[in-house]
């Protein structure tokens, strides 16, 4: 097993109101088995052994699918692999005596809460705009009672694969949620269920996501190249179209 | 009409006005350039086509009108979305590396500021001719306006010629993210059309490019017959 020496430069910011700065820290012993989170883990344990205040980052399931770590790593969101979370980020895609910079999402609709944590309740209330379906659908239904073309399904399936990580807003130049929204808004509009409020839907959740004071899509596609899910640009296309049509039609 | 603002304000309706707006521009360009182009054909051929366009003063000024309103839409719009998309992350990162963006679709403001700029000095140069006010006295062998004169003497200034060319390579950056972004703006693109309008961006963007720095840069290297008339100071 190899083990690397390596310089952390992360972000520390004690509470929203108060300025943050980088520490460097050095950490010795690094298995290349170790997950991103995991070599953190290993960090913040050498801090509170110190009696210091261990570095605060989101994480949940650990298994790339619940979309709650984030960070920044070297300049690539979740780090320098693509198609990747940073908790499925391992250590052997490093090399000893790496200097690593970590930082939280920057975006005036994420603000930091704590060092690495930002807090994407904008996302939620995206959500809670028009990211749901309220018509009856009464029982579980046979299945197939309800026809729906193979690729049809896939597509939703394709767009329903965002797992609301942020990514796509740490990557943008404008920190725009363009592709997240649109991948809220295509996992419906494929859909027969998604039909009824087409049109409230996308110009609901626009409107809050201009709200929230994310930035407007400039069609760079950072945002493709940063997503874990790899949700491709169509959906916003897609988005566009329903949009503008629904803003012309209603 | 307050739905229409409301339209126009928002994230994908903005994008929607400037995709619009552009596209106006980028066909006026093209009419512009094979216009243009008849500089090649002499200065009967360049004076007769300016003679022609001002016998037109209806056609003419409804065109002109039309373009100062894209240009201004197209310009205002794009300040605001500039301003709102800075406020959007007020805290820079230490490190941000591309991923799949290029120069070109990252620099869009920029590369429209020196558009801009450039544009205004056209106007200046060549419409107004304040930059140079001794070319409104041109006169060909027909009485006509001197045109082609005009253009051959002012590109005979390697400053000139060479403003011209370097501005129009950045025109033509600006071009290349743009065109193909109108279609992704609109909602008209997907994933079969998108390597083709990629192709047909460059392409294009690369026709207005060569087509109009093929001028000052021909001029420069004698291929173009100067004329009789005044010479600038």
């Amino acid at each position: 097993m190899t083990l690397m020496k390596l310089t952390l430069r992360i972000w520390r910011q004690k509470n929203a109101r108060t300025e943050g700065q980088f520490v460097t820290y050095q950490l010795d012993n690094v298995s290349e088995h170790m997950s991103f989170l995991e070599m953190l883990d290993v960090l913040n344990e050498g801090l509170v052994a110190k009696g210091e205040e261990p570095v605060a980052f989101d994480h949940d399931c650990r298994e790339g699918i619940c979309g709650a770590c984030s960070l920044m790593i070297n300049g690539y969101p979740h780090g320098p692999l693509p198609k990747t979370t940073t908790c499925q980020l391992h250590m052997r895609h490093f090399k000893d005596g790496d200097v690593i910079t970590v930082e939280p999402w920057r975006a005036r609709a994420f603000p930091v809460i704590k060092d690495c944590v930002t807090d994407r309740s904008a996302f939620d209330r995206i959500m809670q705009a028009g990211g749901f379906i309220s018509v009856r659908t009464g029982g579980t239904p046979d299945a197939n009672a309800l026809p729906i073309r193979k690729r049809s399904a896939d597509l939703s399936m394709d767009a329903a694969a965002c797992i609301g990580c942020g990514a796509c807003v740490a990557a943008c130049k404008n920190a725009s949620a363009m592709l997240f929204v649109a991948a809220k808004v295509g996992q419906f509009a494929h859909l027969p269920q998604g039909q009824v409020e087409r049109k409230e839907r996308v110009k609901a959740m626009i409107g809050r996501m201009d709200v929230e004071g994310f930035g407007n899509c400039t069609n760079t596609y950072d945002c493709e190249g940063a997503c874990p899910k790899q949700i491709p640009r169509r959906f916003i296309n897609e988005m566009n179209r329903d949009f503008i049509w629904a803003a012309l039609t209603e | 009409m307050r739905w229409l603002m409301n339209v126009l304000t928002s994230s994908i309706g903005a994008k929607a006005l400037m995709a619009a707006t552009g596209l106006i521009l980028v066909l006026f360009l093209v009419g512009h350039m094979v216009g243009n182009l008849q500089l090649f054909g002499g200065p009967d051929m360049l004076n007769g086509y300016a003679e022609f366009l001002h016998s037109k003063p209806l056609v003419l000024w409804v065109v002109r009108l039309g373009m100062i309103a894209a240009v201004l839409l197209h310009i205002l719009s794009s300040i605001r979305l500039t301003l709102l998309n800075n406020r959007a992350r007020p805290t820079a990162y230490k490190l941000k590396r591309p991923i799949s963006s290029t120069f070109a679709s990252r620099n869009m403001f920029l590369t429209g500021l020196v558009v801009a700029a450039f544009v205004t000095y056209h106007l200046l140069h060549f419409t107004f001719r304040a930059t140079h006010p001794a070319f409104a006295t041109l006169k060909d062998a027909h009485g006509r306006f001197d045109v082609y004169s005009m253009v051959v003497q002012s590109f005979s200034d390697p400053l000139i010629a060479g403003a011209y060319i370097v501005a129009l390579v950045l025109l033509g950056l600006h071009l290349w993210h743009a065109i193909g972004s109108t279609f992704q703006s609109l909602g008209l693109m997907s994933p079969k059309l998108q390597p083709i309008v990629s192709a047909m961006s460059l392409a294009l963007a690369g026709l207005l490019v060569l087509g109009n720095v093929a001028m000052p840069i021909a001029v420069l290297l004698g291929l173009v017959a100067r004329t009789q008339g005044v010479t600038l100071p």
